[in-house]
């Protein structure tokens, strides 16, 4: 009888790459609800964009690479990629925006890398970084939440918007950012910022209808949305709770601290947690394992670093938000953090 | 101490990290008793099933045994007897595939059962409190137990153990999936166990014995609780289940909250761990006599019908097993010794159990899937979570494929116990631990070349010592040398023949055969470089012995002739280099050709000739500039043969000739001999080059030498290629010696002769070779060579260059011809 021989051990948990990554994908599904009843339809033709975008991007390099195309593109990373930047960027950003970024996170951050596990940058938030830069106008154009439109769109305005830059009836982005007040409107992080600079308080920043009582009107349910994703995350054991939680922790306590020093120029610890890309960051962002830490010790350092970073940025930097720089800076740092978190070996310094 | 011993006896435990939760897949094998297989056809059992050395063997093919009676005895090292597992005769002792990852062949006794089962005598010690300690670790040691658990360290090494221990931790966990063997052998034979826990307890008398069981076998712990109620030194502490609480030092990490120093063992820590199947055999030894011959054995898995828990003799093939309990194959179906998490697959089911055989699984591809493909690894390191050890699975991955083994000693990799927790939590499917072994095995390997290595380097540095203070010897007797030169004839002659060993001996006939033992000698000091010299020195002695009687038996024969002493003296020598030569070969025929020869010129011809050869052999030199003068043609003649002898020498080997080239001039073949024992000389790559060049006169003997120079070099280079067709070629030049003792035809025939056969050699050669073009070319010219002699009767010497010429091109082509191939 001819036996098949296999090397030990023979059973497996099941768990695979693809499960992995879709679940991921999956748990991004209540924030980016949240982004479509806010901010309209655009992010699902960004979503759509991103993943034809990324799936031909990732087919041709590994057939230029001679890889097993379908094998490496059924992985699910390279999808995950694309809806990390999708969820990223402005919904209404020209759609070349999203191309580039998709092929640059790809072929340049990932693939040029030597691909998937061998990427030293996140690629979602290498090219976040990139666009930010390169495209700062495009970039920042982000439309108050539907309700505070002076002019409501529709998908397909929102369809001209992205391929044309204009609406049908002939309304480019800033126009549309324009609210019901005739006032160009701008992100909470963007408007306490610029209200401060231009010597308001905080609070007095906050008294804008882009704010409920603490957070920006939306964004609060945006981030409210990754939370229970991420929550999702850690409860079936895709991510480990470290990251999440010392990057919250650590924002939490600097912007506590901050507002205690100075409550008049900061705007508080709910603000800064429910603003911008914070839960989205410290959940599906800083917990990508190929490019963040991983010794459980290390990822505490990890996510404290990147929760600090993003604080200071927002706080004293030129940039609204701080997520993906302060990723970019702390994925450079890992090998550094792995080396000195090694934990303790069996034993090693064993305890009398 | 006092407080840790408390917190046990509350029932503390203290997880380790880590660990992983594998479907348990227990009920399939643990819900029947024990069942009894019927005797097998036959038994194979290896003699060594532990680790450590295996016994010395004390039965033999043939001889009929009896069940229980030891088929080895235990000599040092760790070594533990096996014993027939049933009554019958020994068919056989040979070697066979071995319960082993690799199935190495292991030396195995198999046995033909009678199917009497019939027992030796047993002693049993029913009142094993009255043994001494030595007597219990004897019996423990005579009746081949080792550890049942998996790694089947010998029991008697850990019952003896010299440091003090405190807790005797009894491993009742079977941490693995599908293996119920320890759970079903507690439920049935808890008293035992506990009896073998006191053995235990009385060798090593432990402060605490604590009954490591996981909580998912309720009926085992039960009948523990049950048997060592009235013991209140012993323990039966539940532990959750959770791969690998099961492995020794997770054991004892759970169980007393202590780990084990890495690379240290348990008691150094004051902890001994020992399995429950362990227990069992200890006392079914003690009390009953009865060695270790059986163990429970679990056979389960989806493609096995009545899956459950056998009594299985050592040695009964797999086969056996599952056909008793009902198998059907699945394509590509894998059959695991051991649990699958750390089993082993086997190669066939026709290897035997042993005592470390826990489970035979056939699993079919639903229940165990097949491992996919190898994907990246995206540094999720959730194989870091799942590692008991706290180790760093992902980045020893890493290093392992990279082959960076101080990274992988430095991040621990020979802590890793191999558990395989890793590899089962990887979403990428990488065999981890596969990496990990080849890692460990390069690793230790390389420490063992290292050692090698250092110890090589050693002896090349005393050889290297040696070789020059031969030289600074050798350089010494050439400073000396000189002086012994004379203008006289005979002395030159002697002065060639004494080269390599200085003599002051008068230049008679006798200073030459002393020259010629001299020279025989140092060839043997030479050859002491090589291995195997000392059988050659003795075949040399009684061949230098023979050259002595022959030449005593041509001084007799001989007495009449004028030249006698002159040929005599010439004849001994050429015999005994040629013995030399002969003796330096490692295989060597029994060639005794002797050769007469009457003329010293051709010796001093040979001479050069030889020096030349010698010379020209070393590719780095450069070519000689220097013509040595000569003076005859016969010398040429000698040199053309000195030829195709250097070209012969080149060679590894030689064989006994069909075909036997007509040369018949004495000196040519005296020359020859000397040339050809030379030139093989200078075909060694350790010989020094001659410093000195004998004065010689006449510059067509030079031309020839110079001819014979480019030969050999050429010999040299092609040899390689000439090695492949050594049965033609190699031997043909050997054979001018035998027919030279017909010594009374003219010079310029000899000349004719030797080039027909050195034509013939190289034809030879060259038809073995190739088929290339070069042939054609090199036959005709061949051919122009050989009738051109004997029409230049009275130009004979220009012939002899002329074919010395085409000879050379002839090789080249040759060479050419063959490099192309």
């Amino acid at each position: 009888m001819k036996l098949t021989m296999a090397s030990s051990p023979h059973n497996h948990s099941h768990k695979s790459l693809n499960t992995l990554m879709l679940t991921v994908i999956a748990a991004c599904i209540p924030g980016f609800i949240a982004q479509v009843i806010f901010f309209g339809t655009g992010v699902v033709i960004q979503l759509v964009l991103a993943l034809i975008t990324v799936s031909v991007a990732e087919a041709t390099i590994m057939k230029m690479r001679k890889r097993p195309t379908f094998q490496t593109l059924k992985d699910g990373s390279a999808w995950l990629t694309g809806v990390l930047l999708a969820l990223s960027i402005p919904p209404l950003a020209p759609w070349w925006i999203i191309v580039i970024g998709c092929l640059f996170s790809i072929v340049i951050v990932k693939q040029l890398y030597g691909g998937l596990g061998f990427n030293l940058f996140n690629p979602a938030m290498a090219a976040y970084v990139l666009l930010l830069i390169s495209f700062p106008v495009q970039m920042t154009a982000w439309l108050p939440v539907s309700d505070l439109l002076g002019n409501s769109i529709d998908f397909s305005q929102q369809l001209g918007v992205i391929f044309t830059d204009f609406t049908a009836t002939g309304f480019s982005v800033d126009q549309l950012r324009v609210g019901i007040d005739g006032m160009t409107m701008a992100t909470p992080l963007d408007t306490v910022k610029t209200d401060i600079a231009h010597g308001l308080t905080a609070s007095e920043s906050m008294q804008s209808p882009l704010f409920n009582e603490w957070v920006g009107k939306g964004w609060g349910w945006v981030n409210l949305g990754f939370l229970i994703g991420g929550l999702y995350l850690i409860k079936s054991k895709v991510i480990n709770w470290h990251i999440p939680v010392s990057l919250i922790v650590t924002l939490a306590v600097c912007s506590g601290i901050g507002y205690i020093a100075s409550p008049g120029t900061e705007a508080g610890i709910v603000f800064h947690l429910f603003s911008g890309a914070t839960m989205f960051a410290a959940f599906f962002i800083a917990t990508d394992p190929v490019s963040a830490a991983t010794t459980n010790k290390g990822r505490l350092i990890y996510g404290a670093i990147i929760g600090l970073l993003i604080y200071l940025i927002r706080t004293f930097g030129g940039f609204p938000d701080a997520v993906a720089f302060a990723v970019i800076l702390l994925n450079m740092a890992v090998p550094l953090i792995d080396y000195y978190t090694q934990p303790r070996t069996y034993g090693h310094g064993v305890k009398k | 101490m006092e407080k840790l011993i408390q917190q046990i006896k509350q029932g503390k435990v203290w997880p380790f990290p880590g660990g992983i939760h594998p479907p348990g897949q227990k009920g399939l094998s643990n819900a029947s008793p024990i069942t009894r297989l019927p005797l097998p056809d036959k038994l194979v059992v290896p003699l060594k099933q532990h680790i450590g050395a295996n016994g010395q063997l004390i039965v033999e093919k043939g001889q009929t045994v009896l069940k229980g009676q030891a088929l080895t005895k235990p000599v040092a090292n760790w070594s533990v007897p096996v014993h027939a597992p049933t009554s019958g005769v020994i068919t056989d002792i040979c070697q066979m595939p071995s319960a082993h990852p690799s199935a190495l062949p292991e030396l195995s006794i198999i046995i033909a059962p009678d199917g009497q089962d019939k027992w030796c005598e047993l002693t049993p010690h029913i009142a094993f409190a009255d043994l001494a300690h030595d007597e219990l670790i004897d019996i423990i040691h005579n009746s081949g137990i080792s550890g049942m658990g998996g790694a089947g360290f010998p029991t008697y090494i850990k019952a003896d153990s010299r440091k003090p221990i405190e807790f005797l931790i009894v491993n009742a966990v079977e941490c693995e999936p599908y293996i119920t063997a320890d759970d079903v052998l507690m439920r049935e034979h808890a008293d035992k166990i506990v009896t073998g826990i006191k053995i235990m307890q009385q060798l090593l008398s432990p402060t605490l014995t604590i009954i490591g069981i996981e909580d998912n076998k309720p009926e085992a712990i039960e009948a523990m609780q049950q048997a060592a109620k009235h013991d209140d030194t012993i323990i039966v502490q539940t532990v959750p289940t959770v791969y690998p609480s099961g492995g020794e030092k997770q054991l004892i990490q759970l169980l007393t909250d202590k780990e084990v120093p890495s690379a240290g063992i348990p008691a150094d820590i004051g902890v001994l761990v020992h399995n429950v199947g362990t227990l069992y055999a200890i006392e079914q030894a003690v009390l009953e006599g009865k060695p270790l011959i059986e163990r429970v054995v679990t056979v389960t898995g989806n493609t096995i019908h009545n899956a459950g828990n056998v009594w299985a003799l050592l040695g009964t093939e797999i086969k056996h097993l599952l056909d008793c309990q009902g198998f059907s194959p699945v394509p590509q179906q894998r059959v695991v010794m051991g649990g699958p998490m750390m089993g082993f697959t086997l190669p066939t089911v026709r290897i035997g159990v042993i005592k470390t055989t826990n489970c035979i699984l056939a699993p079919d591809h639903d229940e165990l899937a097949e491992p996919g493909p190898e994907q990246a690894c995206i540094r999720c390191s959730a194989c870091a979570d799942a590692c008991p050890a706290s180790l760093l699975p992902q980045q020893l991955q890493w290093f392992a494929k990279s082959k960076e083994y101080d990274k992988l000693k430095e991040y621990n990799l020979f802590d890793c116990i191999e558990c395989g927790a890793c590899a089962y939590v990887c979403p990428s499917e990488i065999p981890l631990v596969q990496y990990y072994r080849v890692a460990k095995v390069e690793i230790k390997e390389q420490q063992a070349e290292k050692i090698k290595a250092e110890r090589a380097k050693e002896r090349f540095e005393l050889r290297k010592e040696r070789l020059e203070r031969e030289q600074e010897a050798r350089q010494n007797r050439h400073k000396r040398k000189p002086a012994a030169k004379s203008a006289d004839e005979k002395q030159k002659v002697a002065d060639a023949l004494a080269r390599v060993k200085s003599s002051d001996e008068k230049s008679d006939n006798k200073s030459a055969v002393a020259a010629a033992i001299a020279r025989a000698k140092a060839k043997k000091n030479s050859g002491e470089l090589e291995p195997d010299n000392s059988e050659v020195a003795k075949e040399r002695a009684a061949r230098k012995e023979q050259a002595r009687a022959y030449k005593a038996q041509k001084e007799a024969g001989s007495s009449t002739n004028e030249t006698a002493d002159d040929k005599k003296s010439a004849v001994a020598a050429a015999i005994a280099r040629a013995k030399a030569k002969k003796a330096a070969k490692a295989d060597e025929e029994s060639v005794t050709e002797q050769v007469p020869v009457d003329d010293k010129k051709p010796a001093v011809a040979a001479a050069i000739a030889r020096a030349k050869a010698k010379k020209a052999a070393k590719a780095d030199e450069e070519p000689v500039t220097e013509q040595p003068p000569v003076d005859d043609k016969k010398a040429a003649v000698a040199a053309a043969i000195a030829r195709a002898k250097a070209k012969k020498a080149a060679k590894a080997d030689e064989e006994p000739v069909t075909e036997q080239p007509p040369a018949d001039d004495k000196k040519a073949a005296v020359a020859a001999a000397i040339a050809r024992a030379k030139a093989k000389k200078a075909a060694k790559a350790d010989e020094e080059l001659p410093t000195e060049q004998p004065p010689v006169d006449d510059k067509k003997a030079a031309v020839a030498a110079a001819i014979a120079r480019a030969k050999a070099k050429k010999a040299a280079k092609a040899d390689k290629v000439e090695e492949l067709n050594e049965v033609s070629v190699v031997s043909e030049p050997e054979q001018p010696q035998e027919s030279a003792l017909h010594s009374d035809e003219d010079k310029k025939k000899a000349a004719v002769a030797a080039a027909i056969a050195r034509a013939k050699a190289k034809k030879a050669a060259k038809a073995d070779v190739t088929k290339s073009a070069d042939e054609v070319t090199v036959s005709s010219e061949l051919e122009q060579a050989k009738e051109s002699a004997p029409l230049s009767a009275e130009d004979k010497k220009k012939a002899a260059v002329a074919k010395a010429i085409a000879r050379a091109k002839a090789k080249k082509n040759q060479q050419e011809g063959s490099d192309k191939s």
